[in-house]
């Protein structure tokens, strides 16, 4: 690309025309203005996050139970991990799976029926799967609000994400790998464990962790399947609401106190923190491991 | 000294390892017919409870505008066998209406503003540079939608409401498409204010797989283009972005099925006013999302379930759009082909 830019004359009779001329700069300006409306807001969205939060920081937050419009946020925090957890031993399980079906052992046909459900779900509405979660699992089957409903919403939401990093860092480990295990006479089961996902192990590490950082940070199926709580998470599956950050960031915004404000703009901190740092990390497993790689990009 | 096949050693070996192969095989199988079973699952359950409210509001729940719950505390009747409230009349035009317009403008805003950054992103800017703005960009994807929202309503919309908007309101000429753009702006809560913020949500979508599809793109033919006089906005219109159509198309619709979801920051954003789609840009608005986030609470409290129901319709229609805008994408991309050419390969 850098030689596209060297080979183009910079003589002032080019180009021909007037207007070519013309379309060439705003359409440079127009392409820097593009970028300048996408980082100038985030900037202040993320510089607004902690600008909002930091003032009234009190780190007792993150050790004291909520008392909901005031208190501290730790039933939040563990309960928001509590639930990444659960998401990444169940959506974990069947998100790597599924994207071993879907790269490996798709030589039957039904496996475009997976691809077109995962595909669905990856941009099917999300309150309408909380909607669902809470007809059916809260009231259909009485479970209450939840821990397991939480999880098996959020689950079926985040897994279309596991699966499709799964399928394509499968896909970009080299044939001859495969080729090589074979030749060693290693069934596929075990060449699969010990050679192919193991070499594509950063790529579905990195798909598992920005699936936790989206359910990390998901409200709208959560509002009605996990319900909302004082309380730290109990260890029973059902019938015990489960505390998460974003409930604190909806319901406290608009109460009439400010100390409603402060554990809104915290919770809001706090999370943005969560988020930030795992996508950071499964962006370090990405660059490290290219450095390696052979080949990719 | 080797052990040889008939070593029984080898062969228990052999069989764990057999038995490893079924157990991938299976559980791989097992495990991709969860997804299917879940989303035929959640279909079924929304259609279920759909049906009440599809058998009583009839084809006009297309086109009313009313979201009257009716006297939960009065009488109950019957229409068609269904039990609901008297008075309970409901029609989701304006909640369909705020969905498309909020998504559609947010699309069209959001569309250009990515093809734009990640032309720069890997054409212009120096690596060093390049480098954290794509990170960062892609980050922005990542943020959640609740902190988004709350950005929204406390700083972006306060700031477009007092600054902005009243600029356009007052400049712009009172014809045509113009016109939405005139009126009281508001306090910053509303249609365009949703818009604006979706579409600052879906940028990050669009923009970080163009740019991972325009790094794809072979330099030889660009290469071949400006040897031929194409300057740089030739070459990406007539090279770079026909190269990786189908990719941008697939980023595109999948920002818009993001958009025609989104409901934190909509409910957050839109005003969540129901009942009356709204007259102008500025006006509060709700979108079928945001309307059964903010309306189940209450809709739990209707004995009859009939306004629970309802929110399923209007649930299954917004369902029914993602499927459609989905299927269309698929279509899209399969007409156009996995890459289009257009350079000679001779």
């Amino acid at each position: 690309m850098d030689q596209v830019k060297r080979t183009t004359p910079s003589d002032h009779s080019y180009p021909s025309t007037r207007r070519r001329r013309m379309t060439a700069v705003i359409f440079r300006g127009a392409t820097l203005l593009a970028l300048a409306l996408v980082v100038a807001p985030a900037l202040w969205l993320v510089i607004g996050v902690v600008a909002r939060a930091v003032p009234h920081w009190q780190w007792n937050v993150v050790t004291t139970l909520s008392q909901g419009t005031s208190g501290g946020l730790e039933n939040a925090i563990v309960g928001t991990l509590v639930l990444m957890a659960g998401v990444a031993v169940i959506a974990g399980s069947i998100g790597v799976l599924t994207g071993v079906r879907l790269a490996e052992l798709s030589r039957l046909r039904s496996g475009a029926w997976a691809r077109g459900a995962i595909d669905i779900l990856a941009g099917f509405p999300s309150i309408v799967l909380g909607y669902v979660g809470y007809v059916a699992l809260c009231v259909g089957l009485h479970w209450g609000f939840s821990l397991l409903a939480a999880l098996l919403i959020l689950s079926l939401m985040v897994v279309p994400y596991i699966a499709k990093s799964t399928e394509s860092a499968l896909r970009q480990v080299p044939t001859s790998y495969r080729e090589g295990a074979e030749a060693l006479g290693m069934p596929e089961g075990y060449a699969l464990r010990r050679v192919v996902i193991r070499s594509a192990l950063p790529g579905i590490v990195t798909g598992l962790l920005i699936a936790l950082s989206v359910a990390g940070g998901e409200t709208a199926p959560l509002l009605y399947t996990a319900g909302a709580t004082n309380n730290l998470p109990t260890f029973s599956l059902l019938h015990q609401p489960v505390a998460y950050l974003t409930y604190y960031v909806w319901t406290d915004y608009n109460q009439p106190s400010d100390v409603a404000h402060y554990v809104s703009n915290d919770a809001a901190l706090i999370l943005v923190v969560l988020v930030l740092t795992m996508l950071v990390v499964a962006r370090v497993i990405v660059a490290r491991t290219q450095r390696h790689a052979e080949g990719t990009r | 000294m080797w052990p040889t096949r008939r070593d029984p050693s080898v062969r228990r070996v052999g069989q764990r390892r057999r038995r490893e192969d079924l157990a991938w095989r299976w559980g791989a199988r097992v495990a991709s017919w969860i997804p299917i079973g879940g989303l035929s699952f959640v279909l079924i359950i929304l259609v279920i409870k759909a049906w009440p409210a599809i058998v009583v509001n009839g084809a006009d729940f297309l086109t009313k505008s009313q979201w009257l719950p009716g006297n939960t505390y009065g009488g109950v009747v019957h229409t068609h066998g269904v039990a609901h409230p008297m008075g309970s009349s409901y029609g989701a035009w304006p909640l369909i209406a705020g969905t498309l317009e909020t998504s559609l403008i947010a699309v069209v805003i959001a569309l250009p503003i990515a093809l734009g950054t990640a032309f720069a992103l890997t054409e212009l800017m120096p690596a060093w540079l390049a480098r954290p703005l794509s990170f960062f960009v892609e980050i922005l994807a990542g943020l959640p939608s609740v902190v988004i929202g709350l950005w929204g309503v406390l700083e972006i919309g306060p700031f477009l409401a007092h600054h902005v908007y009243p600029l356009v309101a007052n400049h712009v000429p009172n014809v045509g498409p113009f016109r939405y753009l005139k009126g009281p702006v508001g306090y910053g809560e509303g249609l365009l204010t949703s818009s604006l913020v979706l579409g600052l949500m879906i940028v990050p979508i669009i923009a970080s797989t163009t740019r991972d599809l325009f790094m794809q793109v072979p330099a030889l033919p660009k290469e071949g283009a400006v040897a031929l006089g194409f300057t740089e906005a030739e070459v990406a219109r007539r090279i770079t972005i026909p190269w990786v159509r189908s990719g941008i198309v697939g980023a595109t619709v999948l920002g818009l099925g993001r958009a025609l979801g989104e409901t934190m920051a909509v409910a957050m954003i839109s005003g969540s006013v129901l009942g009356k789609v709204s007259p102008t840009l500025y006006g509060t608005m709700t979108t079928i999302a945001a309307t059964i986030v903010s309306q189940l609470d209450s809709a739990a409290t209707d004995g009859t379930g009939f306004a629970i129901s309802s929110l399923a319709e209007a649930g299954l229609i917004l369902a029914v759009i993602a499927l459609a805008v989905n299927l269309v994408a698929r279509a899209i991309v399969s007409r156009t082909g996995r890459l289009a050419a257009p350079v000679g390969r001779g």
